[in-house]
């Protein structure tokens, strides 16, 4: 698939760089890392990668369109047309890189944050907003893209993609599923019960487990005293901590944790090591418990910013390309702007569709009802 | 100063303070309630105050929660739980359920688990899904639990001491809608009992009974159907569990009609409870079937639904004046 070779022009590793991994941090184990947050391109024993300038400006591409859309809809929020937004900045990589790693056929199972996966997936962007904007509570079929819908109980969809990835090997295929959840998720009593299925059933499934360091206001100590990758272990199948900013390593790590599943391996718990810049939600007032600095040292590692620096330093990137890609991105949230806006209200008689597959006599009677109801009005000529 | 003009949320704050520093045992658990106060501030400054021991950051694991907080409780403490949302509850449903309301009588008495489960419910704050539903009746159908709900600033800085002090688990129904709604507290006075409940207006044509958020919405009906000649008795029941009938009984005697209003589906829910009772009591006195108001038989819409879904005003009124035509 390579047009021409990255290794022949890998820049060799930084003698900086590999001391400063070396440095014993019992808390922060070494991460898999592919691109230093200087922009170097660094090699990994267990992980390599090997991409053409075009799926390297590709990936570039998602995670700047990711990150506009992601803003518009802060924006958007801000604004009133949204209810709640739930943003993804700083988690570009880790959710690109993943999202990338799937083939169509495998099927994700994502929280309410995965807007860079759905990206990948095809979904359409505009089709995340309804939710938030309170007129629907999905807004995209999920067999479609293969991309299930948003789960806001923490840490329930890791069951459902385990059960999907026991069925996907009861039908002898080889697809792989992945699940994605936060570290504050990983305290669940469904995620741990997902873990003991997944290994007891040997199911294809991959545990994508972003740490951005919160849960809401609490940090990924008050959930684990160890590091999350390593709870695998005591299932008994392997836990990988990936540079959550580092979108070649997120692509990598994923890629053979999703091979190992088709190959029948089962499966794998992968610990994207990242940050939530922003607030939780839109809702949320992070001055009330994270120092400002915090947030500044992470800005320093942003996983946009490296992928740039390598690709201009390599010259993968020209400037033309960065100026389209800014166009792109304006068309894009522009794009996003007017379908929030333009996005009708539910008619009230939605609230009694689909409560059932088969019909439900209390609907149809209540259903009746609320119509009478609604026409007395009408009959009042209010 | 001993009446106070509060937020309803600052009243539970000040109730928690109060418990806080009245009984050593007294514990505050749950996801955020600490450096950030929770979500809804309810906890703000408490850990600040009576540190990491007192008010504790849990892991974000719900029946972890409860569970860990029943061990407490068998330890002699006696924890205040908070759930962050209603649809967050359920991965706790089952110690909730299968634990704490069954290990008073499976002990003969000798156990008591003074839990209290705060759950801030009920919709109109455009929220997405999960953080608008009204499960009350899934706990107070089961046996060994009370369910309480305060509607105004005062009853929830009472009741929910009131609950603390109680040697039964208690779910604690917070109406987050009125959370920022101010009322008057009088923190020296000396608060009546916790399961009574309260008549808020006088009338004599019909009885309306609601709790927690639905209270506010009944006294508007009530106010509108005064200027329409109509006069409304409103109650607020504060208790789903037990439920104070013989002041519905009462009420229901003198004004012969009845209409139980809440924001939970109807189907199943507290006023089919309500009804059933008030019908055996007071058969005789009833001019009209008892009718209720409340949500369908379908998920807690999407926000921007929620109007037509939740009980307004006009769908009050609307039962009012089908009552008063039988
Ligand atoms: C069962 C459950 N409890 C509580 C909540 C409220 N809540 C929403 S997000 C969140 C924090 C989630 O943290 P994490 O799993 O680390 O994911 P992140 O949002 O940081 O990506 C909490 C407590 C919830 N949605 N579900």
């Amino acid at each position: 698939m390579t047009v021409e070779s990255t290794a022949a022009r890998k820049p060799r590793r930084s003698t900086k760089r590999v001391s400063a991994a070396k440095k014993p941090q019992s808390s922060e184990p070494q991460l898999v890392q592919l691109l230093t947050p200087e922009g170097e391109r660094v090699e990994h024993p267990e992980y390599e990668i090997d991409l053409t300038p075009d799926e390297l400006r590709g990936l570039y591409r998602d995670m700047v369109l990711t990150r506009r859309f992601d803003a518009e809809a802060t924006a958007l929020q801000r604004q009133g047309e949204l209810g709640l937004w739930a943003s993804l900045l700083g988690q570009e990589a880790a959710q690109i890189g993943s999202g990338r790693a799937l083939r169509d056929d495998d099927y994700v199972f994502p929280t309410y944050r995965e807007h860079g996966v759905a990206w990948c997936r095809g979904v359409d962007p505009t089709n995340l907003l309804g939710m938030f904007r309170g007129v629907n509570h999905g807004g995209w079929d999920p067999n479609t893209n293969n991309f299930h819908l948003y789960t806001i109980v923490i840490g329930s969809q890791t069951l459902h993609a385990t059960g999907y990835a026991m069925g996907v090997a009861k039908d002898g295929a080889d697809s792989a599923v992945i699940a994605y959840f936060g570290d504050g998720a990983s305290s669940q009593g469904d995620v741990a019960e997902s873990f003991t299925f997944s290994a007891v059933y040997n199911a294809p499934v991959v545990f994508f487990c972003q740490n951005n360091q919160w849960a809401i206001s609490e940090p990924t100590e008050k959930q684990t005293r160890v590091p999350l990758y390593q709870r695998a272990q005591g299932y008994g199948f392997p836990g990988v901590r990936v540079d959550g900013n580092d979108v070649l390593a997120c692509l990598a790590v994923t890629r053979s944790a999703l091979e190992r599943a088709r190959r029948g391996e089962g499966p794998t718990l992968v610990e994207a090591f990242t940050y939530r810049m922003g607030a939780h939600t839109t809702s949320d007032d992070p001055t009330k418990y994270r120092a400002d600095e915090e947030r500044q040292a992470w800005e320093a590692k942003d996983p946009i910013l490296r992928l740039r620096t390598y690709l201009e330093n390599a010259g993968h990137a020209d400037e033309a390309f960065f100026t389209s890609l800014d166009e792109e991105s304006e068309t894009l949230g522009k794009r996003v702007r007017e379908a929030v806006r333009a996005m009708p209200d539910p008619d009230h008689l939605a609230i009694f569709e689909n409560v059932y597959a088969d019909g439900h006599a209390l609907v149809d009677e209540e259903r009746a009802q609320f119509i009478a109801y609604q026409a007395s009005f009408a009959e009042e000529g209010n | 100063m001993a009446v106070q003009k509060l937020p309803l949320a600052k009243a539970l704050n000040e109730s928690l303070r109060k418990a806080l520093e009245t009984d050593p045992k007294v514990l505050i658990m749950g996801e955020d309630v600490g450096k950030l106060g929770g979500v809804f501030r309810v906890t703000d400054g408490l850990q600040k105050d009576f540190g990491e021991d007192r008010v504790i950051d849990t892991p974000l694991a719900e029946s972890g929660i409860v569970g860990t907080a029943i061990g407490l409780a068998l330890r002699g403490y006696r924890p205040v739980v908070e759930i962050q949302f209603d649809g967050f509850v359920f991965p706790a449903y089952d110690q909730i359920v299968t634990q704490l309301a069954k290990m008073h009588a499976r002990s003969l008495g000798k156990i008591k688990l003074p839990v209290v489960i705060r759950i801030p419910y009920g919709g109109g704050i455009g929220a997405v899904e999960h953080h608008s539903e009204s499960p009350e009746a899934l706990f107070a159908h089961v046996a060994g639990l009370k369910v309480i709900s305060p509607s105004n600033s005062s009853d929830a800085y009472w009741m929910l001491q009131q609950a603390i002090q109680s040697d039964d688990p208690v779910i604690f129904f917070e109406p987050k809608r009125r959370y920022w709604d101010k009322g008057e507290v009088d923190v020296d006075a000396i608060p009546g009992p916790l399961h009574k409940a309260r008549v808020i207006r006088t009338g004599s044509d019909i009885t309306l009974a609601a709790y927690g958020p639905m209270v506010k919405v009944c006294v508007e009906a009530a106010a509108a159907a005064a200027e329409e000649g109509k006069s409304l008795e409103v109650l607020d029941l504060r208790s789903m569990s037990p439920i104070d009938f013989d002041t519905v009984q009462t009420s229901v005697e003198k004004t012969g009609r009845l209409v139980v209003v809440h924001e939970a589906p109807v189907f199943y829910g507290s006023g089919a409870e309500i009804a059933a009772r008030i019908t055996e009591r007071c058969f005789y006195h009833l001019e009209a079937p008892v009718l209720r108001v409340g949500g369908y038989h379908a998920p807690y819409p999407p926000a921007r639904l929620e109007e037509e879904y939740l009980p307004g005003l006009d769908r009050v009124l609307d039962a009012v004046d089908r009552s008063l035509a039988y």
